[in-house]
This record gives structure tokens, C-alpha cells and sequence, in this order.
């Protein structure tokens, strides 16, 4: 640790013992990388430290915190659920989940009919998986390479090797990985016509957020129709206004078959995730309405959680306040760049899904660490590291953005000279 | 969606975390909008004001529907008023530019208040929010309209109307908005909000002192209750007709009105009868009593009668009037508490008080404003200027008509007074302003101001850009750029960005050239790293 930045004794013990019982490895890494974070008072887009170190949050748990942490509106509805209800019991019909179906149906629009709940997002992605195949009565699945969609069977087998190897969790057989922006490679998947779905999220996330090419979600579902494969839309990171409409996918124009929605619908306060599927898609419903259970999936808390979310995110002043952050941090991310053209190169974004590019090896890491320094709590994109996820809230202030920024602008500067001295020794010892 | 879950989703944050939502984007609204120059502000403000005038008329109907108060066809007028004249009298001011004044070594950069939370009232409702809207746009500042409940069908409306128009003339999203469901633990929620740059309250007494003990700069104005003298030189004839017209003007709704004429005994006959020419009923003793009991039999003033015609008072007072029958003449003895017909009265109903002489009216008209009213209005009818300025400075008033009717006059329409629904009763009405309210106090301004030793040179300012020298990125200087709409193609940009579209000379050939230098400066510099 720095010096600016000493540790107390209660913090220094507690992490020990974070190692101890809970996880070593992770516990050391995050020592490793210089952000010895352990967060414990929380509010709005603001986290303490235990050892009380102020942080702004633009990482939200991959958006789980999209409209703040502990939102009045959510914890008020929750303490007057619990005056009622509980998660409630899954075998049967209850007035939260139904409400919530109902709602989604009435936002997706079309035919996005039916709602199947999960009590985490990949959860809902198997879900989502199973109903493809019970669709289309096929087995494969189609996905990104370095795609990321959770850690269950399917969701995990669908996802990057990084996090599947360990388990000897790969299926080869039965998944197909494509690479991102390729229309021919994702043809050459399809054409064979044995995919049951392709999944994707609208904008990859932990892949650090590379944007769709002009025109490629379009054709990557036409493509999907063309062969009789369902898409599915990955939107735990893209839906819930972050992209400045309630879901990624309707920036790129299309409609999905089936829809994932996690992380932010919770609100962070109540696990619950979401699958919203096109009635003609949903069959299993009315085949055999046991055949998939959860006992916390859809608890009835969680619905009365969401519900409130999305109420918040439909409210007519959510769209100009999210085009105004977006564009505030690109404007002034901008000037930040051109202050380090040789160091930060880049900035994707799509709404308030926002990367940023550093042309080092791994160079979203040092940055990382100097905003942690700072206080400023972003996250580096595990499937690759040269791009820092930055994920504004939907309800930032004015204020706090311009805090965001200038702290920034000053981390950058630090991280730029300690990789540029990095360099200097390594070609010095060359 | 069952009842059930529908109670549970409603509780009482909903309220006010919708008003800070509101707020918020107010907030990034005003940051854009205070960047605006004046011809950008033209155009919006001309836009909202002239669908505020196309809708005059619909609106004045609406809010006599809705609320019962007052004559359509006057608030037409007052609808009119403050949109069309109104704005075109704010129009020949400029509170967007900086003044550089080099005989004081100064430059004044105007500083828009941010969000000014208006609370528009029952009984004026549509004009009022007319009034401060264009104040808000004309002065570059978001708006966030509060409307009296039992006025707020028309008042959402209006301020709908002119946010649409607004925004269609390129304003940034969220710079007018409007509380649909106001109520008091609402207002005083956004009253509290440190967001709020300056509070506009018009309405009654408690939410006037709500404003100021927010916490928030305010602007609030107490009651009226307008004395109005007529002596011995005055033009009876047109004395008369012009109290009548005042008056019976929007059924007297406006705080402005007279509330009791003090006439000089020498002509006070001559007066009663030509207040009965122009349509005056002259009520007897025991119609005075029973008016007396209709208007504030309950010990404040019947908001049953408020803004109600003479006709109609009549009618629920028992009295036979005629059908042209302007207002209601009602001659008291005394100006007192013992009296309750010198109170502000909200209606047609007029007092008279007869006195010896022009030193004892001016007496008993300080007695009236003593008892409500201080700092508001005061008229009076005289062509003999050492009374009507004896009048003035004796009268805790803040604008003294003169030879006018007080309801229009005092509230700028046909004198030379600031057009305003908000009219400021200063220190002697524990206002924080004197003046009737205009765009002028909802800005500030940061003077630059140099060493006065004429060894110090002034700067050249002139055709300076204000927002052009400052670092970008601490002035947001392009975030208004979209003004809160969708930023589309917006997914990657490379360093460095691309110029914002419509930008001189910025074809796509620029923008390969840029691109092309862009590469070859970045290659030399990693080289130069590199060795």
C-alpha cells in the first residue's frame, strides 16, 4: 500500500481473515493490484472503506447499482412488502411475480410475453438456454468468444474458458464460440441449422465493452431467422437504461426472442433476475409448467423490488438525465484524453456503458488503482485488461460527475507517468 | 397489478423521489441552458410565448372551469398580457450577454440562479405561470413549476405547452417542468432542496413564509389590500369608471385591486353617484350586514365568494341586484379590526369611508395597509400633486397609482410599472424585494473589476467568448452540446474526437486529414518513448 493510504490494524486483521475462511486467492489479488477495498457504509453512488476512505462507485457491480446504492424509494418499498409478504411460495401464482410479468410484457412490448423468474442472472441465462432448446428442439448454443454470461452449467459453458477449464465445466460438443463482429464466422456457426440460440450480450461487458459494428446485431439476427435459431440478449449490463433506452438492444434496432435481464433490476437490494421469451418461443409453459423451478427465484420481495426499479427508470425525467451524463463524460473524458494521446487512446460507449482504452499491457489496472487512490472505484475488464469499465449511474448529479471527472483526469496522469517509468526501466534493462 | 401490491409500491418516497428526479435533471438543464447566447434564448422564449398566446383563451376558460374563480374573458387578457406584451417587453433586454463597462473597469458576466421553483396560485393561475416561465427562460434558467391544487389541470397544461415549444425551439430537455400532484409535504421537500437556486412563491401567507423559512433564497410577496383615495380635485366621472373597471376586473381576483375608497366628504355623494353610472350597487345598511356575514362570518374571508361576480354575491347575500351590476358598494364607519370589511376582499365587494378632509383620508389609508397589506398597493384619484405625494410617503405602500385602476395599474398594465403577478411588498411586507418582480432578480451577476489606478490598464474584452478561454473540462463547455437528447454514433471514438457536427468546414475529408496527422503525430511520439 501506499503510504498516503496506511491500513489500520482492524482492517490488516480483517483481511487476514478474509483469507482464512472465506477466499484466499481473490482476497490476495485484489492486495496484489493495490486496492485492499473493503467496503462498508454505502450511499447513492458513494461507498466507505471500513477504514472510512471515501470512493465514488462507477462500477455498480456491473450495473446491479445503476440507480444507487440503498435508493429510499427501493428500501421503503421493501420494509412495506415485508410488512406482507416474504419470497413467497414458488409452486404457486402470486401477486408480485405477476404484476412484475405483467409490467415487463407491457415495457418489452410486442409479443415479450412471458416472464420466468431466477434469483440471479445466470440462473436466468439457463433459463433462458433451456427455453431456446425446448423451442426449437435443438442442442447447440452459439456465443462470443470471450463472452462472459455467469457461472451456472449452461451460462458458464457458454462463456470465456477462463472460467470454465478450472471446472472441467467445457462443453465442446453442444457449444459453438464465434468471434465478435464476424458475420462470417457466425454464418458459418448457424448455417448448419442445428443452433438452438445464439446468446449475446448487446454490448460485452467483462470483454470491456467492444461495440457492435454498424449493422452487425441487425444481421447477426437475420442471420439467426435465416437458420432457425433463437437470439438471445444478453441485457444484465445493457438493459435497465443504461444504454439511454430501457433495453441495449433497442439502440441497435432489433428484437430479441428472448431477453435476459439481471444485476440492476434487483436494485441491489433483492436477488432476482429476470427472462422475458416471445410467446411462440415460451412453450414450455404451457407443455409443463413444473419442468423448471426455483425457490428463490422470483421471490416475491424481489418483484416488489423490481417493479419500483423500473417505475424509476420509466419516469419521463430518466431519458435526458442519462443523455446528459453520457455526454458529459464524453466531452470531458475527451479533454482527459488529449492530455495523454500516447496512454489513453480510446473510449467506447454506448450511453452510460462506457470503456476506456489504454494502449500498455494491462494498462486499465494501473488506472485502476490510482482512481481506487483517488476515490474513484472503477473496474478493470477481465477479458481485457487494457480497457477500464466505467459505468456511471443513471441518477448522477451534476456535481458528482464533475468530481468524477477531475479525479480522473488527475489518476490518469498518475498511472500514465508510472507505466511511461515502467517502460523507461524495462528499456534500460534491455 | 392487485391493490394490494399497487399500496405497497406507493408509498411516500414516490412523491419525492420523483421530485428529485425532476430536480436533478432541472440541474443538468440548467448547466446547458445558462451556456445559451441571447439570440438562442430568442428563439425559445418566442416560441414559448407564442403558444402560450394561441392558447389564451382555451386556457382562460379552463382555469374558470376548473377553479370558479374570476371572468374568463379577463384572464383572456391577462393570458394575453403575459405572453405577447410580456414578452416583448423582456425581449428589448438583454440578461444572456456580458456587459463590459470600461468607464468602471468592469465586466458583468450574468449569473443565471440555476432552478427557480415557482409556486403559481388558485386565483391567477394560467398568467402566473406564463409570467415566470418566460422570467425562467428569458434569464436562462430551469423552471420548476409548483401549481395550487384547485388550479392544477390548467396550470399543467399551460406549463406543458410552453415546455414543448420550448424544447421544440431547441431549449435542453427539462428546463420547464411542472408537479402534477402537488401537496404541502411535497412543496416543502423541493422548498428544502439544496438544487433550488431561488424560490418564485406567489400564493398565501403560510406558503409565502414556508418559502423563506426553507432554507432558500425566496422571493415572496405578502397580501394586498389596496386603499384608494379620491379627494376634492380628483375627475370624479373618471375616478368612478375606473375603480368600477378594477375593481370588476376578473371579479377582483388580482391582489392588486382597491379594497376600500376613501372619499372626501365634499364630493363623496357626488362620487356614490357616479359609482352607481358605472355600475355600482350602493348596498343598504342591512345588505352591508349581510354582506359582512357572507364575507367573513367564519372570521376570515369565504373563499366561497372569492372571485365570484357581484351578481353572484349578491345572490348568496340576499340582495336584488340589477343584471348589469359591476361590483358592490359597501359604506363602513370605521378602518379596523373591528371592521372586517377593511380586510383584503378577493371579490366585487368594495368598502367606502367617508373623511373630512384629503389629511384624514391619508390617515385612515395608512390604517387599511396597518391592518393587511403592508407593502403592497395604494391608489388614488387627485390632481393635486402635494397630496399624492403626501399619499405616497405616508401610505406603507410600495406603488401608488395614480389616476388609474389600481388592479391592472399597480400590476403594470396601463402604468409605467414592471407587467408582474408578483408583486414585491418589500421590507414593510417581509418580502426580499420592493419592486414588482421581473427577470432582473433571477440573476445574478459576477463583476470583474480592476484596480481603479489609472496606471492599471483595462483589458480588451470585447468579442471576447466567455466560455471559450476556460478550461473545458472544468466548464463542461460542450455538455449541453445535445441538450439532453439521445447522442446518436456516439459507440467509439479515437483520440482525438471527432468536432461536433455542423461545425464549419468539418466535412468528412477534414476529418481523414485530422486523423491521418492524428496517426503520424502518436507513431512519433511512441517512437520518441520507445528510444
Amino acid at each position: 500500500m501506499p503510504d498516503h493510504m496506511p491500513q489500520s490494524p482492524e482492517k490488516r486483521e480483517f483481511i487476514a481473515k478474509s483469507k482464512q475462511f472465506w477466499n484466499p486467492a481473490k482476497t490476495q489479488a485484489w492486495q496484489d493490484m493495490g486496492v485492499d477495498l473493503v467496503i462498508d457504509r454505502r450511499e447513492g453512488y458513494l461507498l466507505w472503506d471500513m477504514d472510512g476512505r471515501r470512493l465514488i462507485d462507477l462500477h455498480l457491480n456491473g450495473g446491479t447499482y445503476n440507480i444507487g446504492h440503498r435508493h429510499p424509494e427501493l428500501i421503503e418499498v421493501l420494509n412495506r412488502g415485508m410488512q406482507r409478504f416474504d419470497m413467497g411460495n414458488h409452486h404457486f401464482p402470486n401477486q408480485g411475480r405477476t404484476a412484475l410479468a405483467e409490467m415487463l410484457a407491457r415495457i418489452c412490448g410486442g409479443d415479450m410475453h412471458y416472464t420466468m423468474y431466477a434469483s440471479g442472472g445466470a440462473e436466468a441465462i439457463d433459463i433462458a438456454l433451456k427455453t431456446a432448446r425446448n423451442a426449437t428442439q435443438r442442442r447447440k448454443i452459439v456465443s462470443i468468444i470471450n463472452a462472459y454470461h455467469g457461472h451456472t452449467g449452461l451460462a458458464v459453458a457458454a462463456g470465456a474458458d477462463r472460467f470454465k477449464k478450472i471446472f472441467l465445466s467445457d462443453q465442446p460438443e453442444d457449444f459453438v464460440h464465434v468471434p465478435f463482429n464476424d458475420l462470417n464466422a457466425m454464418e458459418d456457426a448457424l448455417k448448419g441449422r442445428d443452433v438452438a440460440c445464439l446468446i449475446m450480450e448487446t454490448i460485452p461487458a467483462t470483454y470491456g465493452f467492444p461495440m457492435p459494428l454498424p449493422g452487425y446485431l441487425a444481421e447477426v439476427k437475420k442471420l439467426c431467422e435465416r437458420y432457425g435459431a433463437l437470439y438471445v440478449a444478453d441485457e444484465v449490463q445493457t438493459g435497465l437504461m443504461r444504454c439511454g433506452e430501457m433495453w441495449g438492444y433497442q439502440r441497435y434496432g432489433i428484437q430479441p426472442d428472448i431477453m435476459v435481464t439481471g444485476k440492476g433490476i434487483s436494485g441491489g437490494m433483492y436477488p432476482i433476475a429476470c427472462v422475458v421469451a416471445r410467446e411462440p418461443y415460451a412453450g414450455w409453459l404451457k407443455q409443463d409448467g413444473f419442468a423448471h423451478m426455483s425457490t428463490m427465484g422470483g421471490a416475491e420481495l424481489g418483484c416488489l423490488v423490481a417493479m419500483k426499479v423500473l417505475e424509476i427508470l420509466e419516469r419521463p425525467t430518466m431519458r435526458p438525465m442519462v443523455n446528459y451524463i453520457a455526454e458529459t463524460f464524453r466531452n470531458g473524458l475527451h479533454e482527459i484524453m488529449k492530455l495523454y494521446p500516447d496512454f489513453f487512446v480510446g473510449i467506447r460507449q454506448c450511453g452510460l456503458v462506457m470503456g476506456l482504452e489504454f494502449d500498455y499491457p494491462e494498462g486499465a489496472k494501473p488506472v485502476m488503482k490510482h482512481l481506487y487512490e483517488n476515490g474513484v472505484w472503477a473496474i478493470f475488464s477481465t477479458l481485457d485488461p487494457r480497457v477500464l469499465q466505467f459505468k456511471p449511474g443513471v441518477l448522477m448529479t451534476a456535481d458528482l460527475c464533475a468530481e468524477v471527472l477531475e479525479r480522473v483526469e488527475r489518476a490518469v496522469g498518475l498511472a500514465h507517468a508510472e507505466c511511461m517509468e515502467r517502460g523507461r526501466h524495462k528499456t534500460r534493462a534491455a | 397489478m392487485t391493490a394490494i401490491v399497487e399500496a405497497i409500491l406507493a408509498g411516500d418516497q414516490r412523491a419525492t423521489g420523483e421530485a428529485d428526479m425532476m430536480l436533478e435533471s432541472a440541474e443538468w438543464a440548467a448547466a446547458a441552458f445558462a451556456r445559451f447566447d441571447r439570440a438562442r434564448i430568442a428563439r425559445i422564449a418566442r416560441a414559448a410565448a407564442d403558444v402560450a398566446y394561441a392558447h389564451a383563451g382555451e386556457l382562460a376558460d379552463a382555469a374558470v372551469a376548473e377553479t370558479g374563480f374570476g371572468v374568463a374573458a379577463h384572464k383572456k387578457i391577462k393570458n394575453e398580457l403575459t405572453s405577447k406584451a410580456l414578452h416583448d417587453l423582456y425581449a428589448a433586454e438583454d440578461f444572456c450577454s456580458a456587459r463590459i463597462r470600461a468607464e468602471l473597469k468592469m465586466v458583468e458576466l450574468p449569473r443565471p440562479a440555476g432552478i427557480v421553483f415557482a409556486l403559481t396560485p388558485s386565483t391567477n393561475p394560467v398568467c402566473s405561470v406564463y409570467y415566470k416561465v418566460l422570467m425562467a427562460l428569458f434569464t436562462r434558467n430551469a423552471i420548476i413549476l409548483s401549481p395550487h391544487p384547485m388550479a392544477k389541470k390548467c396550470s399543467v397544461r399551460a406549463a406543458k405547452l410552453m415546455a414543448e415549444a420550448a424544447e421544440a425551439a431547441g431549449a435542453p430537455l427539462g428546463v420547464i417542468q411542472v408537479i402534477e400532484q402537488p401537496s404541502l409535504p411535497l412543496i416543502e421537500h423541493v422548498m428544502k432542496s439544496p438544487r433550488v437556486g431561488v424560490i418564485l412563491a406567489t400564493g398565501g401567507t403560510p406558503m409565502v413564509r414556508a418559502a423563506y423559512s426553507s432554507g432558500n433564497p425566496a422571493i415572496g410577496v405578502g397580501p394586498g389590500n389596496a386603499p384608494v383615495l379620491v379627494d376634492d380635485t380628483a375627475d370624479l366621472n373618471a375616478a368612478a369608471k375606473r375603480i368600477v373597471e378594477s375593481k370588476s376586473f376578473d371579479n377582483s381576483i388580482l391582489c392588486t385591486n382597491e379594497s376600500v375608497v376613501i372619499a372626501v366628504e365634499s364630493i363623496a355623494d357626488r362620487l356614490l353617484q357616479s359609482l352607481k353610472a358605472a355600475g355600482a350597487h350602493v348596498a343598504k345598511p342591512e345588505e352591508v350586514a349581510a354582506l359582512r356575514e357572507l364575507l367573513f362570518g367564519r372570521g376570515t374571508f369565504n373563499i366561497d365568494v372569492l372571485g365570484k361576480s357581484a351578481i353572484e354575491i349578491g345572490a348568496k347575500a340576499g340582495l336584488k341586484l340589477p343584471a348589469n351590476t359591476k361590483i358592490i358598494l359597501a359604506e363602513i364607519d370605521r378602518i379596523g379590526i373591528d371592521e372586517p370589511l377593511s380586510k383584503e376582499k378577493l371579490c366585487p365587494v368594495l368598502g367606502f369611508l367617508r373623511v373630512p378632509h384629503a389629511q384624514a383620508g391619508i390617515t385612515q389609508a395608512r390604517a387599511l395597509v396597518r391592518l393587511s397589506g403592508a407593502g403592497h398597493s395604494a391608489a388614488i384619484h387627485s390632481k393635486h400633486a402635494p397630496t399624492i405625494l403626501a399619499y405616497g410617503a405616508a401610505v406603507k405602500a410600495l406603488r401608488v397609482v395614480v389616476n388609474a385602476p389600481c388592479s391592472q395599474g399597480a400590476a403594470g398594465f396601463g402604468t409605467h410599472l414592471a407587467p408582474a403577478f408578483t408583486i414585491g411588498t418589500g421590507y414593510f411586507g417581509s418580502s426580499s424585494v420592493g419592486e414588482n418582480v421581473g427577470p432582473q432578480h433571477l440573476v445574478n451577476w459576477t463583476r470583474i473589476a480592476y484596480n481603479a489606478d489609472a496606471a492599471e490598464a483595462f483589458g480588451g474584452f470585447d468579442g471576447l467568448d466567455a466560455w471559450a478561454g476556460g478550461p473545458a473540462l472544468a466548464l463542461g463547455r460542450e455538455a449541453p452540446m445535445t441538450l439532453g437528447r439521445l447522442q446518436e454514433g456516439a459507440e467509439a471514438v479515437q483520440n482525438p474526437p471527432p468536432q461536433p457536427p455542423g461545425r464549419a468546414g468539418d466535412t468528412d475529408e477534414m476529418a481523414l486529414m485530422r486523423e491521418e496527422i492524428r496517426r503520424m503525430v502518436l507513431e512519433e511520439l511512441r517512437g520518441a518513448l520507445r528510444s
